[in-house]
């Protein structure tokens, strides 16, 4: 293995990793530079102004109201999402209940699988451009129905009260199936055995489920969290799409936040640095965090 | 599937008292499962079934039963969308460059996580996680200095810019999941070859590329979609000359214009168009698509 190896290294590595610091590296590290000058975008001039960036931050209410909403998403998304997988991630494993294992998946599962998953490969543009219609006030699919049914129905999308539930639960929407997949995959990966002596031992449905199946998930549901939490606290284009952060600043988030002080009206690249930063320190801990709180004994089969 | 679970005959079947209540519980499980499965399965078909119904009504239709079937197949909206909105192009744009984009990020995801896998070198492990850090970083961060370092390189507004980072971007995943495939495959055959005077190179592209097509094949899906449903990248990026747009600016172009025209009908075909060759390709490859998010969402 060794003669003739440093030509095919060289030529196979190189490439790439120009490719990658080039573009992915120094824009990272530029990044945490930038946001400790005042640069306004397109003119050369950049001062130096330390962390006064992140003090005006402190004192920026629309970042505090970006937050906020960020942390209730952050609260809700993951819990929704997580639940309504792996209920239907039962349902499909074990709704049916028959043969010597004791518990067998529904008639049909593999079709549900295929539907539920189908909004994971769609673009998040046409699902957000779609739902958008959905909650069109007058001739959207759910103004329509709730008038069919003598309903009063809200301007979804147009009215502070209702826009970020509305979007949020797209946000749910659109991930549910992706985890129905995920926790089906770790629930066929349970020894039949394992439900076998159970069933035996005469616990019902509900408690194999609390008891046995989800212990055994515990490391999936974990990392599911991880991963949900982290799409929580981005949520920017579904957001910039739907209602780009109005009516009212109702449904804004850190990311369109910082999408519109660097792109927006004024390009305030400086500030939209240091916003970036703060959200690249929050995803760190939350990433960290769960993994910390959710930290549990590894169960292993075999 | 089909075939119900029969106790074999060699396992009889235990009659008990408990048994009936067992099989009642079950048939009102049962019932209830596939109500909530069928429910959630409506859920998700619905807004996609009326977007599809809705691209083949009038406008007038679309406007007085929001609900209904359309009169007749109102092809004509496929056409306003596909010409008059310039789909067509956004879609051949974004199949430009998403060939580009994928073959790059696969010759170049191979090669590198080819080396990592199979050669020891001092510096590979700095290289390694240097390649897989980029997993854990949001793109957010980049976004603003990346504007920057595309238009100093004069790539702004050219696909090209956009080939590079978009392949520049995916590497990390790439590397990440080829090093893991490349490792699992046999060493006794890239051996055998060289021992018979195949040279590195050629043990590379006839040996090893064709071993390793299953996860070239998960990655290369894996990518497609990412490239494929990309909107930040192209939205910063690719600002200027609309005619170079990808499908989701496009899109997102057509939505904002049609709350002006109240062209409804057309903006429903307009994403009826971009949503087809996703659902393709998803019933094509269904395995290797759920295998590879998967495993391509939760590193």
């Amino acid at each position: 293995m060794k003669h003739g190896k440093w030509p095919l290294i060289v030529t196979f590595l190189v490439p790439p990793v120009l490719l990658y610091v080039f573009f992915v590296v120094s824009p990272y590290l530029q990044a945490f530079q930038i946001s400790t000058t005042d640069w306004l975008g397109y003119s050369a001039d950049a001062n130096p102004v330390g962390l006064a960036n992140f003090k005006a931050l402190w004192h920026d209410d629309y970042v505090w109201n970006a937050l906020k909403n960020n942390v209730i998403l952050l609260a809700l998304v993951p819990v929704l999402t997580i639940v309504l997988g792996l209920f239907f991630a039962t349902m499909l494993a074990m709704g049916g209940r028959k043969g010597s294992a004791g518990v067998t998946g529904v008639r049909g599962g593999a079709l549900y699988r295929t539907v539920y998953f189908f909004p994971q490969v769609l673009s998040v543009v046409i699902i957000a451009l779609l739902w958008k219609e959905v909650y069109h006030p007058n001739q959207g699919l759910l103004t329509s129905a709730a008038h069919a049914v003598g309903l009063p129905a809200p301007t979804w999308l147009g009215d502070p009260a209702t826009a970020f539930w509305c979007v949020l639960a797209v946000m749910v929407w659109s991930n549910v199936g992706f985890y129905v997949v995920l926790f089906g995959a770790a629930m066929s990966a349970v020894p039949k055995e394992i439900y076998e002596a159970v069933l035996l031992d005469g616990a019902s449905r509900f408690t194999t489920l609390r008891r046995v199946t989800l212990p055994l998930l515990w490391d999936t549901v974990q990392v599911a969290w991880v991963y949900l939490a982290i799409f929580a606290l981005d949520g920017f284009i579904l957001v910039q799409l739907m209602t780009n952060g109005g009516p009212n600043f109702s449904t804004d988030v850190i990311g369109v936040r910082m999408y519109d002080t660097a792109f927006g009206s004024e390009t305030k690249f400086g500030y939209a640095s240091a916003i970036g930063v703060v959200m690249f320190f929050l995803t760190l801990s939350v990433a960290v965090l769960s993994l910390r709180i959710g930290r549990r004994e590894r169960i292993e089969y075999s | 599937m089909t075939t119900l679970d029969q106790p074999t005959a060699t396992a009889p079947t235990p009659v008990t008292s408990g048994d009936r209540p067992v099989r009642r519980e079950l048939g009102v499980a049962n019932a209830l499962s596939h109500g909530f499965l069928l429910l959630w399965g409506l859920l998700t078909v619905l807004p996609l079934l009326w977007m599809f119904i809705s691209s083949f009504k009038t406008n007038g239709e679309i406007l007085a039963d929001p609900w209904g079937l359309p009169g007749a197949l109102h092809l004509d909206n496929w056409a306003r969308a596909w010409t008059g909105a310039h789909i067509g192009r956004y879609f051949v744009n974004s199949l430009v460059v998403v060939t580009g984009s994928v073959s790059l990020t696969m010759l170049m995801g191979a090669t590198a996580a080819y080396v990592f896998a199979r050669y020891e070198f001092r510096g590979r492990q700095v290289v390694y996680y240097l390649f897989v850090g980029g997993l854990m970083f949001p793109v957010f961060l980049a976004l603003v200095p990346l504007f920057f370092v595309v238009r100093n390189a004069g790539l702004f507004n050219t696909w090209l810019g956009l080939i590079l980072v978009y392949a520049a971007y995916s590497l990390p995943f790439t590397v990440f999941f080829l090093t893991a495939f490349f490792r699992t495959l046999p060493t006794s055959v890239a051996e055998a070859a060289l021992v018979d005077g195949c040279g590195h190179f050629r043990l590379f592209f006839r040996v090893m590329l064709p071993m390793a097509r299953p996860g070239l094949i998960s990655v290369a899906i894996f990518n497609f979609l990412s490239h494929w449903n990309q909107f930040l990248l192209p939205q910063v990026l690719l600002q200027g000359d609309e005619s170079k747009w990808m499908l989701a600016q496009g899109l997102f172009a057509l939505s904002v214009s049609q709350g002006y025209a109240g062209d409804y009908a057309r903006l429903f075909a307009g994403l009826s168009i971009a949503v087809l060759p996703v659902l393709a390709v998803y019933v094509a490859f269904q395995r290797q698509v759920q295998a590879g998010l998967t495993a391509g969402q939760l590193k």
